[in-house]
């Protein structure tokens, strides 16, 4: 009974907040929305019973993607009377992802209606191994029998943050950055001198 | 508790859920008493150290004074900048409150006094702190007003940065540990120095991860010497600035609550939870009394944390970005090759 109604809830609310994310005039309002988004499609994955799933998505996504989102479209200063100005020049691009998208649901629709794909196990059903939690079974899979595939996306992942890194890395010759470890190393006997100049002369430093 | 109220002839699913809203409220209302009395103990402390008498008018030494603040609070009037975002700024101080009891629900008080043992307990603890940065993000931004909008950014920037070296962190503790389950983490510990200190603490591997959790912890609660956000001499009040009445309340309770869990979780996690110190029979206390330890940890750490503030002065945004970003985060990634690599040799996983 509370299953039904926890998934009830949790679904309404996913595609509700999925609604309003396009709909509301306030991009920080609709990056809010997203996340809850998110959030509920977290509660969706804990039904399902992956629930070392439904935690990363709410890790990376909610925790820290959308936090990045956030970041960049709170610093937005939008002209909202602008944004609406290019909606004919911007209308036949956006029909044909709309079309594309629709396309793509029907497809998907009419793949779920045909039967089950032919996953892990015989039936279709990609069923936990008896006696081993989630986070067991998925890492004994990724570990063993996709390792290579894992390891090359994470290599991938890798290269992709380093190239970020690099192309917008810039030297700046006019600042003066800070030596931590040099100004730790210092010591009062070569910051001071203790000098004794005699009356009426100055001190050259 | 599911077969208490079963017992009395409730079916199951009753049973089940007047036991977990009993639970919460066990957990919640108690929590709510000890972040009051927690923030009298605070001050208490830094006006030690600083040779004051700290509250010591309301009630007998001052007990009361965190009510007397409670009541002064309430009867205040709530007031939102004509120029505010309504909604969010309203929703803000919501969101901060309740991340921050959120994650006491797989927090194991004792071996069975523990609301939700699920697998993945440590992962949702992640999960649910990686959230308590929207209640900052969303006053700065709801606030329109600039000195909460900065302390917004900064907050935003801080939580990622040190997140990620808590994560490192939490992996060295889960590989020694093979579990995501708290109470299973707790259980590993037992006996674990020398088969007779019951913490991870000790652990030549492990201690200077906890360090490094401690001080991590402490940034991600946005505590002194780390609490950026409200500086008060830059930013005036950070992104409270705008509040008054119970939201600010909210935002106080929240944040002594998320403190009171870094310090759970340094118990937890290395220090052995609610197992007593020492592996000997007479030290484990009857009745499920065993959360006196729990308790003892939680406050052991949290004068830890006092004693920081009361110390230690703030850091500079820049030394605080490089902190997360050059020190704990390649020292952590290091230290999860380290312990993996031990726990490989010594055949640990097998």
């Amino acid at each position: 009974m509370i299953h039904v109604l926890a998934f009830y809830l949790f679904a309404v609310m996913t595609i509700a907040s999925g609604a309003i994310t396009i709909l509301s005039r306030n991009p920080v309002h609709s990056v809010l929305w997203l996340i809850l988004a998110f959030f509920n499609a977290a509660g969706l994955m804990v039904l399902a019973g992956a629930e070392f799933i439904a935690m990363l998505l709410v890790i990376v996504y909610v925790g820290a993607v959308a936090v990045l989102f956030l970041f960049v479209v709170m610093m937005l200063d939008i002209d909202f009377a602008e944004l609406r100005a290019g909606f004919v020049r911007y209308m036949p691009f956006g029909a044909l992802v709309a079309v594309v998208l629709l396309c793509e649901m029907v497809l998907g629709i009419g793949a779920y209606r045909a039967g089950n794909l032919k996953l892990g196990t015989p039936d279709g059903t990609a069923a936990t191994p008896v006696g081993a939690s989630n986070i067991e079974a998925i890492g004994a899979l990724l570990y063993s029998r996709y390792l290579f595939l894992f390891e090359a996306a994470g290599l991938i992942l890798l290269v992709a943050m380093i190239g970020a890194i690099v192309l917008t890395h810039r030297q700046r010759s006019d600042t003066r950055g800070q030596n931590i470890s040099k100004q730790v190393a210092r010591r009062p006997d070569e910051a001071t001198v203790n000098v004794k100049p005699e009356v009426g002369q100055g001190v050259t430093l | 508790m599911t077969e208490l109220f079963q017992s009395l002839g409730l079916n199951h699913d009753w049973a089940w859920g007047l036991s977990t809203v009993a639970g919460i409220l066990l957990i919640a209302l108690p929590l709510m008493l000890a972040v009051a009395m927690i923030i009298y103990v605070d001050r208490k402390i830094w006006a030690a150290m600083a040779l004051r008498k700290g509250p010591n008018v309301v009630g007998p030494f001052g007990l009361l004074q965190s009510f007397a603040d409670g009541l002064k609070v309430f009867l205040q009037e709530t007031i939102v900048p004509s120029a505010a975002n309504k909604g969010i700024f309203l929703i803000a101080p919501v969101v901060t409150f309740t991340v921050a009891l959120m994650a006491w629900a797989v927090i194991p008080f004792s071996d069975v006094a523990i609301l939700s043992n699920i697998n993945v307990g440590l992962l949702y603890i992640l999960a649910i702190s990686s959230l308590g940065v929207y209640g900052t993000v969303m006053a700065g931004w709801a606030s329109n007003s600039k000195y909460p909008f900065f302390s917004a950014m900064r907050a935003s920037a801080q939580m990622i940065s040190y997140e990620v070296s808590i994560g490192f962190i939490l992996i060295c503790v889960v590989l020694w540990a093979g579990s995501f389950n708290l109470n299973d983490i707790v259980m590993a510990q037992k006996g674990h120095g020398l088969g007779m200190v019951n913490a991870f603490g000790f652990n030549l591997l492990l201690f200077p991860m906890w360090v490094m959790f401690l001080i991590s912890g402490m940034a991600e609660t946005q505590r002194a010497p780390f609490d950026l956000t409200e500086a008060e001499s830059e930013l005036v009040a950070g992104y409270q600035t705008e509040y008054s009445s119970m939201a600010f309340a909210a935002y106080w309770l929240g944040e002594y609550a998320n403190v009171l869990l870094m310090c759970a979780l340094n118990a937890v996690l290395f220090w052995g939870g609610w197992l007593p110190p020492l592996d000997i029979d007479v030290l484990y206390l009857p009745y499920g009394l065993n959360i006196l330890w729990l308790l003892a940890k939680i406050f052991f750490f949290f004068f830890v944390f006092s004693w920081v503030k009361a110390t230690v002065p703030r850091y500079r945004y820049d030394q605080l970005m490089r902190l997360g970003w050059k020190v704990f985060l390649p020292v952590s990634l290091l230290f999860v090759v380290l312990v993996s690599g031990y726990l490989m040799a010594t055949g640990h996983f097998a």
